[in-house]
């Protein structure tokens, strides 16, 4: 400050600059939070992050491939054997460890719901292919089992499990 | 500083008073009585029971002509809204089908992230329905009427907050239909005479009379009168809420965000003093 | 008046940069150390209040593009998308539309400061033309950027004035679709002017730095319109005019946030929330507040003259009416800088305060009765100042004598 003043004023002063200036940094932070907010999803988008669907229709052995989040996702109704087969298989043949338990829901363990992408590069295995009963990715050879575990080929994981629960026997919700 | 100018400008608004009335003739804008809303003013909210009945209408009563392709389902419970139930929505959504290329038969029924369906497969069903005119889509409607003030009302409204001008316009129109059209006014065929409509004959028959639509109680126990009345408030308050979904939360934001500026003036005001002390000028 | 630089680099890093790219230096001697009239009152903080409307409206629009489809099918819904759905989008939205007027508001009260106080007079003669340049640029900015909601008036105000074109003689209905894009307004005019409206805002900054530069040259008119003398008549523009101006900025939001939160959409018209239709016109076409009185002008040469018609009559007048602004330098010869010390200029200035008012009122005006004859009168008065009053006032009026200094003119006036 370039002028004169008297001392016993200072402190007031230095009080006053301090008190404005931060409530001047408290309004700015105030405007430049929703400037970047404005880039998180918006309510549209959001209203798509969780759908429900009706899994009364896929017959047993039945597989359909839905869209979440713009991402496919199989939903597969499992029979009896594959579902055997698929606990039969030791932890220590897989790559990427799990047991078939831990990517079902308890009571609806016939119903295999994943991510349709190979864990490998992305593309969309083809289903009831490969040497596992599972799903077989053309694009560079990795094959899945009956839980949709890696089994063999460059995928470094089993396909995705998202994030769902069972409101009804037959209605599930993704997401 | 300026007092010449001052004085000049005390007459010129004098003189542009004066010019008020010519403003009115000019035009052919229909008195519109304004209404009193409970979304009007700094500390204005809507009125939840208000929009569940307008909601009941707009459903019952005018959705068979009227679109709402702005509006999703999911706007139904979202705060700040009619604000009905999850669950409620989902079973209300479900009533309705919507286009989806990916579903058997090209339809399915919504959920709540699909919008409000048109009535009609395009604009020439449309019209074709309605004698040729064309409903108009209720999702901005409200905003796209007003009401023009005279000088030096308009100003005023300026500083009131006046923003419904729309709503205003709808209720005197739901309200200003006629028997019998005035002496002289020729109605044709497919015509109704309307007080509050430009040109006084709208292609729309009355929409609403007494009785029409049974109000249930609100979720506070509250009822509402079944009249004309009732209902055009009710249904232009929901096409306000329509248009203007966010407007409880913007205002609300509002009144923190102009306490904040007059009290950061203040500072910086004492600022300013205290840093310019001592400095002729 | 303009090398003040006292800057020494504090340590090592800063004199690295200093020796390399002087910004800090740069920054000190025009930012802060700048010496700057003592006697400036409030009406030249809206230099700032402009660059403060001018950072607001790029920044609120890169964020509405990143939102927004430049189609005729999808921009109405877009803008409504923006409204309903993107996180505190109804705030920013608003923002940015009453930004554009507020921007307006700043503007026409700098260019009128300058007009009463002989801002433009020499050696300020560039500076000045600057400040045109950035207003005309402003108003197409504006004018683009009101068509990209597609609402009934962004179509049919787009309509109405790119038929300005097409009264240029011989080539001018070639220029017109060379404007558009097509015959009439359509998705080829709406793409375009979706990237010009992008573009324009920093062309605008890089003029607005350029009018910055002309004034440090001859430094800021006064009040008084005595150049400064010696530091005595000067303080640094930081912290005193710094902090001067934020307070100002701090004001000039207040009605700003009272239209954003209480009354977004007073400023613009109902028929804008109806989609474009080429097929309906709305019952009166009015362009957004900030355009009228120039609308006015345009409109009032409605009789032709000689072999001007009177479409291209308007186009003239309402170029001239720009052109008058461009050269007021040499229009006003008097030697006296301020309308503070010009009795009887002060009258002809607040009537043309008055009159601009006028113009604005009458442009939103229906072009019937008693509005046609006032638009013409206000239209004769706008030249008249500017081409005849202001000549004539250089030669007969005799001003009040003028302080010696701004030291002498604000002696005693110390607020403690």
């Amino acid at each position: 400050m370039a002028t004169q003043a008297e001392h016993t004023t200072t402190n007031r002063r230095d009080f006053l600059y301090v008190a404005t200036g931060a409530v001047g940094a408290v309004g700015a932070a105030a405007v430049v939070w929703p400037l970047i907010n404005q880039l998180n999803p918006d309510a549209s988008t959001l209203a798509l992050a969780s759908i429900q669907y009706d899994v009364s229709p896929i017959e047993e052995g039945q597989s359909v491939t839905i869209t979440w989040r713009g991402l496919p996702v199989f939903v597969r109704h499992r029979t009896p054997a594959e579902i055997e087969e698929a606990r039969a298989v030791p932890l220590s043949e897989l790559k990427d460890p799990e047991t078939d338990e831990e990517r079902v829901k308890e009571g609806h363990e016939q119903w295999l719901i994943m991510i349709a992408n190979c864990t490998h590069l992305g593309c969309v295995p083809v289903g009831e292919a490969g040497d596992f009963d599972g799903w077989f990715c053309p694009c560079h050879g990795s094959h899945y089992d009956t839980a949709g575990r890696i089994r063999r080929g460059p995928a470094p994981a089993n396909l995705v499990v998202p994030p769902y629960e069972f409101l009804s026997d037959t209605l599930v919700q993704i997401g | 500083m300026f007092n010449a100018k001052s004085i000049l400008s005390a007459i010129a608004l004098a003189g542009a008073m004066l010019l008020a009335p010519a403003a009115q003739a000019a035009g052919e804008a229909v008195p519109i009585e304004k209404q009193s809303w409970t979304f009007s003013g700094i500390f204005g909210t809507y009125d939840q029971n208000q929009l569940q009945r307008g909601f009941q209408i707009f459903r019952e009563v005018c959705a068979s002509c009227h679109g709402a392709r702005l509006i999703a389902f999911r706007n139904l419970m979202e705060p700040g809204g009619p604000e009905f139930s999850e669950a409620q929505v989902r079973a209300l959504a479900a009533e309705y089908e919507v286009a989806d290329p990916t579903a058997e038969g090209g339809m399915r029924p919504a959920v709540p992230a699909d919008r409000w369906p048109s009535p009609f497969a395009n604009e020439q069903e449309a019209r074709d329905a309605n004698g040729g005119a064309l409903p108009p889509d209720f999702s901005v409607l409200a905003k796209a009427r007003g009401v023009t003030d005279a000088f030096p009302f308009w100003v005023f409204n300026y500083f009131t907050g006046y923003q419904e001008g729309g709503v205003d316009y709808i209720y005197n129109l739901l309200t200003g239909y006629h028997e019998e059209a005035p002496e002289g006014v020729e109605v044709g065929d497919g015509q109704y005479y309307n007080e509050a409509f430009p040109g006084h004959l709208i292609g729309m028959a009355p929409p609403l009379a007494d009785g029409l639509v049974s109000y249930g109680e609100g979720e506070d126990g509250s009822t509402a009168p079944a009249t004309l009345d009732q209902y055009s408030r009710d249904v232009a308050a929901f096409m306000m809420w329509m248009a203007e979904p966010h407007l409880v939360s913007r205002k609300q934001t509002g009144f923190v965000v102009l306490l904040f500026l007059v009290l950061f003036a203040g500072l910086m005001y004492a600022t300013k003093r205290k840093l310019w002390a001592g400095i002729e000028h | 008046m303009s090398e003040h630089s006292t800057y020494v680099p504090g340590n090592a890093v800063e004199k690295w940069l200093d020796d390399r790219l002087p910004v800090v230096r740069f920054a000190k001697e025009h930012l802060m150390d700048f010496p700057t009239p003592k006697n400036l009152n409030y009406w030249w903080t809206f230099g700032a209040i402009l660059v403060m409307c001018l950072g607001v409206q790029i920044v609120t629009g890169i964020i509405l593009a990143m939102h927004y489809t430049p189609n005729v099918a999808m921009a109405f819904d877009s803008v409504e998308h923006i409204r309903r759905n993107v996180n505190g989008g109804r705030i920013i939205q608003a923002t940015h539309a009453v930004g554009a007027s507020m921007f307006f508001v700043a503007l026409y009260v700098h260019i009128f400061r300058g007009l009463f106080y002989g801002s433009y007079k020499a050696p300020r003669e560039i500076l000045w033309i600057l400040g045109v340049l950035i207003f005309v640029l402003t108003m197409a900015t504006a004018f683009m950027g009101y068509i990209l909601p597609w609402g009934q008036m962004s179509f049919w105000g787009a309509t109405v004035i790119s038929n300005i074109f097409s009264a240029i003689p011989l080539v001018g209905e070639q220029i017109k679709q060379l404007v558009l894009g097509g015959f009439a307004v359509g998705n080829p005019t709406l793409n375009r002017f979706f990237s010009l409206h992008y573009l324009l805002p920093f062309i605008i900054a890089a003029v607005v730095a350029l009018h910055i530069w002309a004034l440090h040259v001859p430094g800021n008119n006064n009040p008084v319109g005595v150049e400064v003398k010696d530091s005595r008549d000067t303080v640094p523009f930081h912290p005193y005019y710094t902090m001067k101006d934020l307070f100002a900025m701090v004001v000039f939001l207040i009605p700003f946030a009272w239209f954003v939160f209480f009354a977004p959409d007073i400023l613009g018209h109902p028929d804008n929330y109806i989609e474009a239709n080429s097929q309906v016109t709305p019952a009166h076409i009015v362009p957004e507040w900030y355009l009228l009185p120039f609308y006015t002008i345009l409109r009032a040469i409605d009789f032709n003259v000689l072999f001007i018609d009177s479409k291209l009559g308007g186009v003239i007048a309402m170029a001239g009416s720009m052109l008058c602004l461009l050269v007021v330098p040499w229009l006003d010869t008097s030697k006296v800088r301020s309308g503070a010390f010009r009795p009887m200029f002060k009258w002809f200035y607040a009537l043309f305060v008055v009159n601009f008012i006028g113009l604005m009122y009458l442009g939103a005006q229906p072009a019937e009765g008693i509005y046609v004859v006032l638009a013409k009168v206000c239209t004769a008065y706008y030249f008249i100042y500017f081409l005849v009053v202001l000549p004539v006032l250089s030669r007969i009026e005799t001003p009040r004598p003028l302080p010696t200094s701004i030291s002498e003119s604000v002696l005693g006036k110390a607020h403690s």
